[in-house]
Parts: structure tokens; C-alpha cells; sequence
């Protein structure tokens, strides 16, 4: 089933960042990657499937409905969003970083109740760092923060996660385990997810579908095969690439 | 390791101040003794147990004059503290204090404005004060606002704006003000608890109470805020009300203490760090009640000295910055201020 869609989005902040005429959707259990050069409008897309800012009426759908017929704490319950980078200001355990995933569930004087640290917990035994738990966040390494804030997205019990370049600033190894925790959120949580990605190899190898951005448009959107391809990289991108067999996928290996 | 709720040194941090509301009952400059301090307070409370034995005097000392003081030093610590724990927060600021929206800068004009244009209207100086200082922080926040948007940056450099402003125009009054009325407002601004009786007790308790109900209540929610407004909103949190109401209920509980008291500096910026730093936690789920409890200590402590080292009563806003600042110092030097990153 769908969950969320753009359907002909256009936006822009000013004169330069845009979004012309995207259409894109993403269904349950579909890990969805985009993929495109800098400047493309990736973050501005995601920032718009998340009412971060606010789309024209009719373009932007999560379950069918307009998402601006949401109130901020009910489309909270059915978007996780993982942002870019993060500077949390305050030294939180991890487990109280993971419990504020539950404010969309809690009235403005609710402190947070059993149930709310129950749901805090399977959240981070379901990314597999609920070793952490008593940890100080701002202490753990990068890729343990980013499975962090995917915790804190999965408390909020969404039936979808935005992920903002969820491998930027990460070693290959973090890079791979946090992908691999993605995939398995979507295949085994029937999470529609839809990820900002700058590789191309690691979006073969996540996702089901890739969508390449270029200039605010959509240039190639389908199976992850058919679209990550030595002629839409190497037009998108402007550099050349080799194609290289290995078990039945292409890799896509820059010329130097 | 993180303190506890419900752990035995939180329960007792948050009961200090009682032990400390009764020293300060006989902390004066006339000599009442503990026993006979005690026992006048017993009576009054459980007047069956008996007739007071005690001079008269000592009842009206401390029922007229120490008690109302101390009621307001305890309310006035927990405003500061409480305000300043919770716009840290929602500042993501170390630095930030109470008076960062133009509070103290507008309560000071309005305070000048009664003593010098005013002076034999009882009670405008309070009034005077309260509505500007509550004034400058609307100021502030509309003048911040732009497409139903307020941001923190934005909120900052409205603050620095309106409190140039107020203070510009508490300058103009200093100067055409005759010396007199100047040494008035002078002395108000130093900030003091010497005036304070039961009907001071009346105008601000109510408002300070409401503030820190529903600061107490949002905590939580003040964590949350913490995060930054987009994380915040992605959250689920409707960012410019939760917002809003913080900064109302801050600015609402230090105006109303800034009304009667002046302008008392360093117990906002002092005391939320120092909690933090002791309970080794942001969370304000812990560090807005213990910011209560040790606000409500520090400022009695402070005043208790502002009244007892000297023949003559001091300004309690000098002892809080004498105090302050160099503890504030010496925590930062210790801790290499762990507390933030």
C-alpha cells in the first residue's frame, strides 16, 4: 500500500533552491533511494514530504490525504524523519535522545509513562544498540548516533522514515551497518522509507527503487537496476563511469 | 552516574530549602533568639498549644517583616532559576539568562518612570515595572516574529535590540531626574528585598505560582525543545505555541519578581548550570524541580547576608553577583564545562 506521494510537487525557497513538477511514491515495506547531485533539491524534497516547509495544497499525499490536512503531532505519528546532521546542545543519555521520540504521543504537560519507555526501548533493541542505552550522546561515535536518531524516528511508531544522507560523515563500515539496519527496518517493519543517498554502488545494493534527481526534476525513477545505470550517472553527474559485472548487478566504477 | 528520581539525595535536595527558611527567620539585625524564634512560630500555627511567653516585638518582626521577606526570597529564587533552566533550554544557550528578552531593561524603565514622575503614588513602581518588563518581552517577541516564525537567532538579536532601547530611555530619565529621585532608582536597580511585606507577598505570589506550574508541568516537553525548532517540529511538537508559552511563563514570573525586587542578576545564569553540573543530567525532568529547590536556597542565603554582615542593609542583587560570578568561574574551570558537548 502507498504511503507517502508527491504528486507534480513544485516549490522554491527563493529564486535558486527548487522542486519542479516531482512526482515520486513510496510504498509500505519499499526502501526508496534518491539520488542526484548536490544542489539537486534531495533535502528540499524530503523537507516537503514532511511539511519542514510547507508544499502547495495537493502535491504532497501521506495516506492519501493532503498532507497539509495533518496537525504537526498526527503526521509525527506517521513520518519518522532522521535529519542531516545533528548538534544536540545538551549532553542526553541515548535512551532519553530515543524517549523524545514520543512526544507526538504525549499532550504538551505529559511526561512521558511506562508504555512511552517500553516503545524507547524495543526502538533501540530493533537497531540493535540497546548496549548504549546509558550512554551519553554526545559521546558515542557517528554511526552509533545515526542508529540513535533512526531509534528515536521508530519510537514514534511511523508507518514511514525520511532519512537525510544517513551515511554522510561515516566510515565504510558504519555506512554498511546503518544501511543494512534501513533495509531491514523496511523489509521487516513494513516501513515505507525514502533515503537521500551520494552513492550510487550503496543504493544498488539498499534499496528497491532509486530515483535520480537533477535541477529540481526527477531524471530516472524505477527499479533500482534499471535506473542506476552507466547512462543516467553519467549524464546526471557529468563524469564518466565503467560498468562492472559482479552477481548479477552492475557496479558503477569511475573512470580516473 | 545520573541522579534518580525518587533516589534519597534528590528527595533531599528538593526539602534544603526548609531548613534554611527557618535560619533565615532569625537571621536580622534585631536579635531574636532561635528558642523564642521557634516557639513564636509554633504558637502561631498551633495557637491551642498555648499563650506566647515572647515579647510582643518578635511576633511582629518575624510575622510583618521576616516572613513576608522570606517568602518572597524563596519565590524569587525559584523564578530566576526556574526561568533560566527553561530558556536555556529552549535557547540551546549556557549564556542565556532571564533577562535575555529585554525583561530587566524594561522593568528598570518602568520602576525609573514611577519614582521620578510618580513617587507619591503608592505602588506604581511595582505596577510600572511589571507592565514594561512583560512589555519589552512582547516587544521582543513580535518584533522577532516574521511569517508566523519566530526563531531562536531572531529572538536573541530582538532581545539585544529592545533592551538597548528601554535602556536608552531609562538613561534619558536618570538624567533629567532630580539627584533625590536619581539615588531611588538607583538603589532599585541594584535589586533589594528590604521593602517586601505581605501585600508585595500578594501581587507577585499568584503570578509566580501559575508560571511555574506550567513550567514544572512542560519538562518534559522542555527537553524536547531543546533538540532545535526543525527537530522539535519533525517531532510532532507545535513549535510556536510550546515556544510561546515558555517564554511567557519565564518572562511573567521574573517580571513579577523584578517588581518588587529590582533587578537581581546571576541566580538564572548560576543555578541551572550548577544542577546540571551536580546531577549530571540535562534532563530538565530532574533539573527544573532541583533548580527550584537550590534557586529558593541561594537566594535566601543571599539575602540572609544582605541583611546580617553589614550595620546596614546591603543591595541583595551585589551579593548575588558577588557570589555567582566567581562560583560560576570556578565551575567552568573545574568542569571544563562538560555539561555542554
Amino acid at each position: 500500500m502507498e504511503i507517502i506521494r508527491a504528486h507534480r510537487l513544485s516549490f522554491s525557497y527563493g529564486s535558486d533552491f527548487s522542486l519542479s513538477e516531482i512526482s515520486l511514491s513510496v510504498g509500505e515495506g519499499e526502501v526508496v533511494a534518491l539520488l542526484g547531485p548536490n544542489g539537486s533539491g534531495k533535502t528540499t524534497l524530503l523537507r516537503c514530504m514532511n511539511s519542514l516547509v510547507i508544499p502547495p495544497p495537493a502535491t504532497v499525499f501521506v495516506k492519501s490525504k493532503d498532507i497539509l490536512t495533518y496537525p504537526q503531532n498526527e503526521l509525527a505519528k506517521k513520518i519518522g524523519y532522521v535529519p542531516q546532521s545533528h548538534n544536540p546542545s545538551f549532553p542526553f543519555t541515548v535512551f532519553d535522545a530515543v524517549l523524545m521520540g514520543r512526544a507526538s504521543h504525549l499532550s504538551i504537560f505529559q511526561l512521558p509513562s511506562r508504555h512511552d519507555e517500553d516503545v524507547a526501548e524495543l526502538s533501540l533493541k530493533m537497531v540493535g544498540i540497546y548496549h548504549l542505552k546509558d550512554r551519553v550522546y554526545t559521546q558515542i561515535s557517528g554511526g552509533e548516533k545515526q542508529l540513535v536518531l533512526i531509534a528515536r524516528a521508530l519510537a514514534q511508531e511511523p508507518e514511514a522514515l525520511l532519512l537525510d544522507e544517513p551515511t554522510a560523515h561515516l566510515d565504510f563500515r558504519n555506512q554498511v551497518s546503518v544501511l543494512k539496519v534501513i533495509r531491514k527496518l523496511g523489509r521487516e517493519r513494513n516501513l515505507a522509507v525514502l533515503m537521500s543517498l551520494h552513492e550510487p554502488n550503496l543504493a544498488l545494493l539498499f534499496s528497491d527503487k532509486v530515483a535520480i534527481m537533477n535541477g529540481g526534476r526527477i531524471a530516472a525513477f524505477g527499479e533500482a537496476k534499471s535506473v542506476v545505470t552507466k547512462e543516467n550517472i553519467e549524464m546526471n553527474y557529468g563524469i564518466e563511469v565503467e560498468s562492472v559485472q559482479k552477481g548479477g548487478i552492475s557496479y558503477l566504477v569511475p573512470k580516473v | 552516574m545520573a541522579w534518580r528520581r525518587a533516589s534519597w539525595r534528590y528527595v533531599a535536595t528538593l526539602l534544603l530549602p526548609i531548613p534554611f527558611f527557618i535560619i533565615s527567620l532569625f537571621v536580622g539585625t534585631y536579635p531574636i533568639p532561635p528558642d523564642a524564634a521557634v516557639s513564636v512560630l509554633v504558637l502561631k500555627i498551633f495557637p491551642f498549644l498555648g499563650q506566647p511567653t515572647t515579647p510582643q516585638i518578635y511576633e511582629t518582626i518575624i510575622f510583618d517583616i521576616r516572613l513576608p521577606r522570606i517568602i518572597l526570597a524563596i519565590a524569587g529564587g525559584i523564578a530566576l532559576s526556574v526561568s533560566g533552566a527553561s530558556l536555556q533550554g529552549l535557547f540551546r544557550n549556557p549564556l542565556v539568562d532571564s533577562y535575555i528578552l529585554g525583561v530587566s531593561a524594561g522593568a528598570g524603565l518602568g520602576a525609573a518612570l514611577a519614582i521620578a514622575f510618580l513617587p507619591d503614588l503608592p505602588g506604581s513602581a511595582q505596577i510600572l515595572s511589571f507592565a514594561l518588563g512583560f512589555a519589552a518581552f512582547l516587544t521582543t517577541y513580535f518584533v522577532a516574529k516574521n511569517r508566523g516564525e519566530t526563531p531562536v537567532v531572531s529572538l536573541v538579536l530582538a532581545g539585544i535590540i529592545v533592551t538597548a532601547l528601554f535602556s536608552a530611555a531609562l538613561s534619558i530619565i536618570k538624567f533629567f531626574t532630580d539627584v533625590n529621585r536619581l539615588a531611588g532608582v538607583v538603589y532599585w536597580l541594584m535589586g533589594s528585598l528590604a521593602v517586601s511585606g505581605w501585600e508585595e507577598v500578594l501581587q507577585v505570589l499568584p503570578l509566580i505560582t501559575v508560571a511555574f506550574i506550567v513550567l514544572f508541568m512542560m519538562r518534559w516537553r522542555i527537553n524536547v525543545l531543546s533538540l532545535g525548532e526543525e527537530e522539535a517540529k519533525a517531532l510532532g511538537v507545535k513549535i510556536e505555541r510550546d515556544r510561546f508559552i515558555v517564554l511567557a511563563a519565564s518572562t511573567l514570573m521574573v517580571s513579577a519578581f523584578v517588581s518588587v525586587a529590582g533587578v537581581i542578576g546571576w541566580i538564572g545564569l548560576v543555578v541551572p548550570h550548577t544542577v546540571r553540573m551536580l546531577l549530571r543530567t540535562p534532563d530538565n525532568r530532574v533539573v527544573i524541580p532541583i533548580s527550584a529547590s537550590l534557586g529558593a536556597v541561594f537566594m535566601l542565603l543571599a539575602d540572609d547576608l544582605a541583611r546580617s554582615i553589614a550595620s546596614f542593609e546591603l543591595p541583595v542583587g551585589v551579593i548575588t553577583t558577588v557570589i555567582g560570578a566567581p562560583f560560576f568561574l570556578y565551575l567552568l574551570k573545574r568542569r571544563g564545562g562538560v555539561v555542554w558537548k
